[in-house]
């Protein structure tokens, strides 16, 4: 059995040198819908996935959440990428893979992947 | 519908989540001499009236407003019941609600029970104010993972920092695999 000492290590090493990421104005905000649509539609690992990609990014400035029902279930997994002063990006139908590529390119590079957006899709 | 009933579990535990829960049961067992499955979710959210525990088994009632069918629950109970077993609501208001559904473990109309590690581990990192109490039983093996242990030992250290958060997969991962050794349910 994996015992909870090795955590008493963890606390020990980490002890003063965690950053209480706040949640301030400049962060840009990534939400993944995760009620019974998203999750039947394959956002459990979506929302890992960016969860992951943002932390071995190591873009501290970014901030992933989940979120209910969004009312679009038939475009679900969803994500939307909410970057203080733009306007919120719906990405749709994502993927681990998808998810990875918002990250380099939209996170990362700044540029929005248009090719999986809602209004790539037709609608909106 | 859905693939795997690890993915209901995360399901129904959103549910209370959205009851304003903060502490959490996930109790699986798997009998084998009995053939059965069982999963157990206990929550101390707001809980329901006897009129709404009706209505949550109904497809065509949520208390959503995004849109108007509700099917978490209706998928749950239609997924323990096509195999013979057993579903329950129990809840009261202010005190918390208690799923329950119990599956025959050999029936051929059974889902797989899927990735419970990411479930649970989802929940957990996701949701770092809430507590949980997960609970393995495989015949007469067991462990439990009980995040208020963890918060008690790791003080203001939130379980989503990456240390955390890859020791809480790994103890998940590695206790199951001492109970189960490895097979798939």
């Amino acid at each position: 059995m994996k015992s909870l000492e090795e955590l008493k290590a963890i606390r020990e090493k980490m002890q003063g040198q965690v950053s209480m990421r706040s949640e301030d104005s400049t962060q840009t905000r990534v939400v993944v819908g995760m009620a019974t649509c998203g999750i039947a539609s394959g956002a459990r690992p979506v929302l890992t996935a960016l969860s992951d990609y943002v932390q071995s990014k190591k873009l501290s400035n970014v901030a992933v959440t989940q979120t209910g029902c969004i009312g679009l279930c038939q475009y679900e997994p969803i994500v939307e990428v909410l970057e203080p002063g733009k306007d919120k990006v719906t990405y749709v139908k994502m993927t681990p893979e998808k998810a990875l590529e918002v990250v380099e390119q939209h996170l990362i590079r700044g540029q929005v992947v248009d090719k999986y957006t809602i209004s790539a899709e037709g609608r909106i | 519908m859905m693939t795997e009933l690890s993915l209901n579990v995360l399901d129904v535990a959103e549910n209370s989540l959205r009851a304003k829960a903060d502490f959490i049961q996930i109790l699986l067992e798997i009998n084998s001499i009995q053939d059965t499955l069982t999963i157990i979710i206990t929550d101390n959210g707001v809980g329901m009236s006897e009129q709404q525990v009706v209505q949550a088994q109904d497809p065509f009632y949520t208390t959503r407003t995004t849109r108007n069918v509700g099917l978490g629950i209706p998928f749950f109970k239609y997924a323990a019941e096509s195999t013979g077993g057993r579903f329950s609501i129990h809840s009261s208001p202010g005190k918390g609600t208690k799923v329950q559904a119990e599956f025959k473990l050999s029936h051929i109309d059974r889902m797989p029970l899927g990735d419970m590690t990411s479930t649970i581990y989802t929940l957990i990192t996701f949701n770092i104010h809430v507590d949980f109490l997960y609970t393995y039983i495989v015949d007469d093996k067991s462990f439990s993972l009980d995040t208020r242990e963890f918060r008690k030992i790791l003080g203001n250290i939130p379980f989503h920092e990456p240390e955390v958060a890859s020791f809480i997969k790994e103890y998940l991962e590695v206790n199951k695999m001492e109970v189960d050794h490895g097979k798939t349910y």
